[in-house]
């Protein structure tokens, strides 16, 4: 516990000191500060300058980052529910090895994944050797420069087997003999679906969609690896890229504590509501 | 008793009913469609993984067109291989040193975090408990930043580099031993080690005799499980890293594949899959030992049930 509280807790204040600091004026270092009542607020409010007011091009990439995380997690679902209900219902024998499967990713590292796709998306690389037949058609597209739907199949690619397994656990906890009782009642296939399966999958969607959604939001190495362009840069990257320019660790952290405002609310209702499962239990 | 603990997405889930196997084919459904996405998905997942790998094994500098079967990009190639390129190298053992240290930290600190919170009852643990699970979900980002920021503007007895490194990923990963030996902890339930005690155990030795062997499987599972994600960790060891000689193999990776791309950087990938599929493998017979020991039933299914 005391390890907790050193490197979690203390660090996080850190951030706070730092993000309400001031920075040296010659050599452009953050100065934290590190009694509250004397913090002071110009990083943050030029954060919140370029946020929100007439200088604002931080706005644009916070939307885009929404944008891509939505789309990235409405593609997690559409993808992995299917998927995880038929392992779920219908893999039979195959079941254990679906499992495995679906698991192997896990162990795969995220770069190893990342780089599996730079060398098939590469200008020379598998996939436009096989639209354009082996350079017969001119169809050659420069995958990685800056194609936002690139982007967010990454993010999917990436981060769907955390979408797959929460889904699969719920959905594999739906008792045949409830389905049994729909059909009996008189649902047919979609109202069974809808009335009886829908529902009760819900916490399986939470999870996966928080689980999916919230690394999703300080993700700044998939829009690196697969696009490298200022047309898909997320929230994740602005973080980074403060950080390893000097003088703006202050920023990279008031942005960071913007971002962490966000996603507390989220991140509590997640933890708290497992935790309170288990005090039931 | 039984093998398979509690699923530790129970906890993490909302609901902790005892895992149910009834959906398993219902007669007569027809799932065509459902497979057919299963199987595509399947294939969209692993295959691009698979091509990195078959071409790690490529004889030319190519990563599209086959040049024939070599071992060029590990060992014999003078400049490019994993042997011979002094910065690959460095990553993959300084990866390793990571993962073993990493682990060796965690799960002994983890396990003994998840029994104190098994007897231990009140606000701090419950505290401590929120917290724990809390590193779960934060966005790495946020952690690297802090601990980034601690080490450069406090005064720490450490620098960045190799221990900052493993301090963060310690940090990161204990959620998982905590939460994996807590679900197990909470089927064993405490009559075990009531019985211990009656028949003359000290409580050290209680624990020690009685309820660790019995954790086996939980303290197994969660060494995997930090060890294969430390051997992938990025962010973390990113901003925790003070020069080249702390590099690991994703920093590689995320430097060099789009400016320098070599097939000696998907070996490099690929030996770090084989060590975790290793790292499994081993895990797996390790767990078979301990149920025969136990005369239990030892398949995948229990050893799985248990995450």
């Amino acid at each position: 516990m005391v390890w907790i509280a050193l490197f979690f807790l203390v660090p996080l204040y850190v951030v706070l000191c730092v993000a309400f600091g001031t920075s040296d004026p010659v050599f452009r270092t953050a100065i934290p500060i590190w009694n509250p009542l004397e913090w002071q607020f110009a990083q943050v409010q030029v954060v919140w300058e370029r946020l929100f007011g007439a200088d604002n091009f931080y706005l644009p990439v916070v939307l885009r980052t929404i944008v891509y995380v939505v789309l990235a997690v409405c593609g997690c679902l559409l993808i992995a529910f299917p998927v995880a209900y038929f392992t779920a219902r219908f893999a039979g024998r195959f079941r254990g090895l679906v499992l495995a499967l679906l698991i192997a990713p896990f162990i795969i590292s995220y770069m190893m994944r990342m780089l599996a796709w730079i060398n098939l998306l590469q200008p020379d690389g598998l996939v436009n050797s096989i639209i354009t037949l082996g350079g017969l058609l001119p169809l050659e597209v420069n995958w990685l420069s800056g194609k936002p739907y690139v982007v967010v199949m990454g993010l999917v690619y990436g981060y769907i087997p955390y979408m797959l397994l929460p889904l699969f656990v719920a959905l594999d906890r739906i008792s045949p003999s409830l389905l049994e009782a729909a059909r009996d009642l008189g649902a047919g296939g979609v109202s069974t679906f809808r009335r009886v399966i829908l529902p009760m999958s819900i916490p399986g969607i939470v999870a996966g969609t928080l689980l999916v959604s919230l690394p999703m939001m300080g993700d700044y190495f998939t829009s690196d690896m697969l696009s490298k362009s200022p047309k898909t840069t997320m929230i994740g990257n602005l973080i980074n890229l403060s950080i390893v320019s000097p003088g703006q660790a202050g920023q990279a952290g008031a942005l960071l504590i913007l971002v962490l405002l966000v996603l507390l609310v989220p991140m509590v209702w997640y933890t708290r509501s497992n935790a309170r499962a288990e005090v039931r239990s | 008793m039984t093998v398979s603990a509690a699923p530790a997405e129970a906890i993490l889930d909302s609901s902790r009913s005892p895992r149910r196997r009834a959906l398993r084919g219902t007669p007569g459904a027809k799932a065509y469609g459902l497979a057919t996405i299963t199987a595509v998905y399947l294939l969209w997942s692993l295959l691009p993984v698979a091509i990195t790998v078959l071409f790690s094994f490529n004889e030319g500098r190519s990563r599209s067109t086959w040049q024939g079967f070599s071992l060029r990009w590990y060992t014999w190639d003078p400049t490019g291989s994993i042997i011979n390129d002094e910065s690959l190298r460095v990553a993959l053992l300084h990866t390793f040193v990571l993962a073993v240290l990493a682990t060796l930290i965690t799960v002994p600190l983890g396990v003994l975090f998840a029994l104190a919170l098994d007897r231990w009852r009140g606000r701090i643990p419950a505290g401590a408990n929120f917290l724990a699970l809390i590193t779960f979900v934060i966005p790495e980002i946020a952690l690297a930043i802090g601990l980034l920021f601690m080490v450069t503007y406090l005064a720490t007895p450490f620098g960045l580099g190799t221990w900052a490194q493993v301090i963060g990923l310690v940090t990161y990963q204990l959620a998982y031993p905590i939460v994996i030996c807590r679900a197990r902890l909470l089927t064993i339930g405490a009559h075990y080690e009531e019985a211990a005690r009656d028949l003359g155990a000290s409580a050290l030795g209680a624990v020690r005799r009685v309820i660790l062997p019995m954790l086996f499987p939980a303290i197994l599972v969660s060494a995997i499980l930090v060890f294969a994600d430390v051997l992938d960790d990025f962010v973390l060891v990113r901003y925790l890293s003070s020069d080249a000689s702390t590099e690991t193999t994703s920093m590689r990776i995320y430097a060099t594949a789009r400016a320098a791309p070599s097939p000696a950087l998907n070996a490099m990938a690929t030996v770090i899959l084989a060590v975790s599929i290793l790292t499994i493998v081993v895990g797996w017979l390790l767990f078979r030992r301990w149920a025969r020991r136990q005369g239990e039933k030892a398949d995948m299914g229990s050893l799985a049930s248990t995450l």
